[in-house]
């Protein structure tokens, strides 16, 4: 197991070194360093003296290990745009986006669940047929054009919801967030239903294929044998069996979502760190962009390596099947 | 078809084919698609106007709703856009656009993943463990995230988005290739083959990967519809294509700006076409993996 777990870590770091080498060459060998790293207005002798003191008439290695550094420090340099230091702007955009893909995950299950029981339990029924076309459109449906029919829908001819922005937001518990007023949680609604969207398909998916499968072992029909009413035979028996897949997936989806908050963000104008990031993008905010793709890279590292030590550790097969690899 | 089915030699192809229209909404869906690759590719013959071409825009025309009549004379039935083009030609020249881009990159990534899966097979050892590691490592990020690394490093263009999308999807080829690779490495043809003193590219190219073409073909056809959607979002974002390579994504991205004052059609009708090439795509490659999986074989 400590070799296991070594081993991957070692892997780990080899994944962000390589990532940090891609990034770091991709926007200053293939791109004009010059363009990127210094602001269009700058005037000539500003121009000179940026690249003096950002190192970059040094040999390219000796520019990376400075980049390094900096890396390991935690400085990114200063965005353009808020003359602030990258690292901190998006971990102040970092809160929202969380929150965003954590009320969508609440939804995919809220939502997915009782569908997914629905056309598991009765999977003849039109309703049951209904829903599972319905979950083949929701893995189909272009994300970002969902979100603008939303937009359209609620906000434009409803004009039930909001369509753009975090609303008020408080503090409670030490956290703030929009969650904790009424206006917050009018407009977080359509982006968490918009980003839930692949994943409410995804947990009917699972649940109805549980359920099924479920259904035909023993010990529910001994539970039905024994007389249990059906309420507590599905919610208990049957539920408490199911729940270990459909946990185990939204775990793992849990990083897509952060990486697909970028589109949704953008269209409903989320104040989150994926808008940070196409707003960066578009500006050529560039200490932003490699900021924001160095952070998510060890975001995603960090969660594979937390998922592989628990699988191995939940199921030996996982290690040994590693060994002979 | 004419004459009785019965009187013809059975090939492989008609016995697919036989097999692939019992679901009929497979068969629906494949019209569907035909239908659209058809009318984009007649897009410049079949359309009113050239949506691109200056002399034939009237910018009088801009934000007509559908059904609407332009200074030209003929019925616009999908409205226009902004800049006053008609929205049912601009959408057959984006579907033009979009698929080009899907298929290119889906074509490349397969090509790519196909060879490195093979090689992963068929050398084995530590080469297979360190290529399939590789794989394994970046299909643990989302293929957005890695799309985006790389626009963000590119820049925008149909180039790039290509390059871009088969950086994201080759390691889904180069994972089916090897599963598949290394069960037919073990038959005894190749061994025979191996006896022959063939050429190890000989063996590879000509008896491995015929034999991996099918389920090659199933995942093609799945990940063409998400190389699609993928650049249509990075287009959408403004990330992807520019104004000047017009996919279904930059049309939709376009409308999204009259959204608020309720003119849903300029992003509506881009997004419809778009939503049925996907499904349209998913349902046919549904159906070819239960025709094509040796494992559902009656």
């Amino acid at each position: 197991m400590t070799a296991f777990v070594i081993r991957r870590l070692m892997q780990a770091v080899l994944v962000v070194f390589l990532m940090s080498l891609i990034v770091f060459f991709g926007v200053n060998v293939i791109g004009d360093p010059v363009d990127m790293l210094i602001s269009p207005d700058a005037d000539q002798s500003e121009i000179e003296r940026t690249i003096r003191a950002l190192g970059l008439d040094r040999p390219i290695g000796e520019q990376y290990l400075y980049f390094l550094k900096g890396v390991a420090s935690g400085d990114f340099g200063n965005s353009f745009i808020f003359g602030e230091p990258a690292l901190k702007l998006i971990l102040q955009h970092m809160p929202a986006t969380v929150e965003l893909a954590l009320v969508s995950l609440i939804m995919a299950v809220i939502l997915g669940i009782p569908l997914g029981f629905i056309a598991g339990l009765h999977p003849e029924r039109r309703l049951s047929r209904g829903i599972m076309a319905a979950s083949i459109l929701g893995f189909s449906l272009p994300t970002f054009w969902v979100g603008l029919m939303l937009i359209m829908l609620f906000a434009v001819t409803l004009g039930w919801l909001p369509s753009t922005g975090r609303g008020d937001t408080a503090v409670f518990l030490g956290v703030e967030s929009s969650l904790w007023t009424r206006d917050g949680l009018g407009h977080i609604f359509l982006p968490a239903l918009n980003l839930a969207l692949t994943n409410i398909s995804l947990v009917i998916r699972l649940t109805r294929a549980g359920v099924r499968e479920t259904m035909h072992q023993d010990y529910i029909k001994f539970a039905r044998a024994k007389g249990l009413p059906e309420s507590r035979v599905v919610g208990v028996h049957l539920m408490k069996n199911i729940l270990i897949p459909i946990v185990t997936v939204l775990g793992l989806e849990f990083g897509g979502l952060l990486a697909f908050s970028v589109v949704t963000e953008t269209i409903f104008a989320w104040p989150g760190m994926g808008k940070l990031l196409i707003d960066s993008l578009l500006q050529l905010d560039r200490p932003v962009v490699v900021a924001y793709l160095m952070i998510i890279v060890l975001f995603f590292v960090i969660i594979n390596l937390v998922v592989d030590i628990l699988y191995s550790a939940l199921d030996p097969r996982v290690r040994l099947g590693d060994r002979d690899a | 078809m004419s004459g009785p089915a019965e009187t013809r030699a059975e090939t492989p192809f008609r016995r697919f084919w036989s097999e692939f229209r019992e679901s009929r909404i497979a068969v629906a869906a494949l019209v569907l698609f035909t239908a659209v690759v058809v009318l984009a590719v007649l897009a410049p013959w079949i359309t009113p106007q050239n949506p691109y071409d200056l002399a034939q825009v009237d910018v009088l025309d801009g934000k007509l709703p559908p059904g609407s009549k332009a200074f030209a004379g003929y019925t616009m039935w999908l409205g226009s856009d902004g800049a006053g083009r008609d929205l049912y030609s601009a959408i057959l020249y984006g579907i033009r656009i979009s698929l080009t881009v899907g298929f290119a990159a889906g074509l490349i990534a397969l090509m790519v993943g196909a060879a490195v899966g093979l090689v992963a097979a068929y050398a084995g050892g530590r080469a297979d463990a360190l290529i399939m590691r590789a794989v394994d490592i970046q299909l643990s990020f989302p293929a957005v995230l890695i799309a985006l690394v790389l626009v963000a490093i590119l820049g925008r263009g149909v180039d790039k988005i290509i390059i871009a999308l088969v950086a994201a999807q080759w390691a889904y080829y180069a994972r089916t290739v090897r599963a598949t690779a290394l069960v037919e490495s073990a038959k005894e043809y190749v061994e025979a083959a191996r006896c022959l003193a063939l050429s190890h590219s000989r063996i590879v190219f000509r008896h491995v990967l015929p034999n991996c073409l099918a389920p090659l073909i199933v995942i093609g056809t799945v990940q063409t519809a998400s190389a699609i959607a993928l650049e249509s979002t990075l287009s959408f974002l403004g990330v992807g294509l520019r104004q000047t390579e017009p996919s279904l994504g930059v049309l939709i991205s376009n409308g999204s700006e009259y959204m608020m004052s309720g003119r849903y059609w300029i992003s509506f009708f881009p997004g419809l076409a778009l939503l049925f090439m996907i499904v349209s795509i998913n349902l046919v490659g549904d159906q070819l993996r239960d025709v094509l999986n040796p494992r559902l074989k009656r």
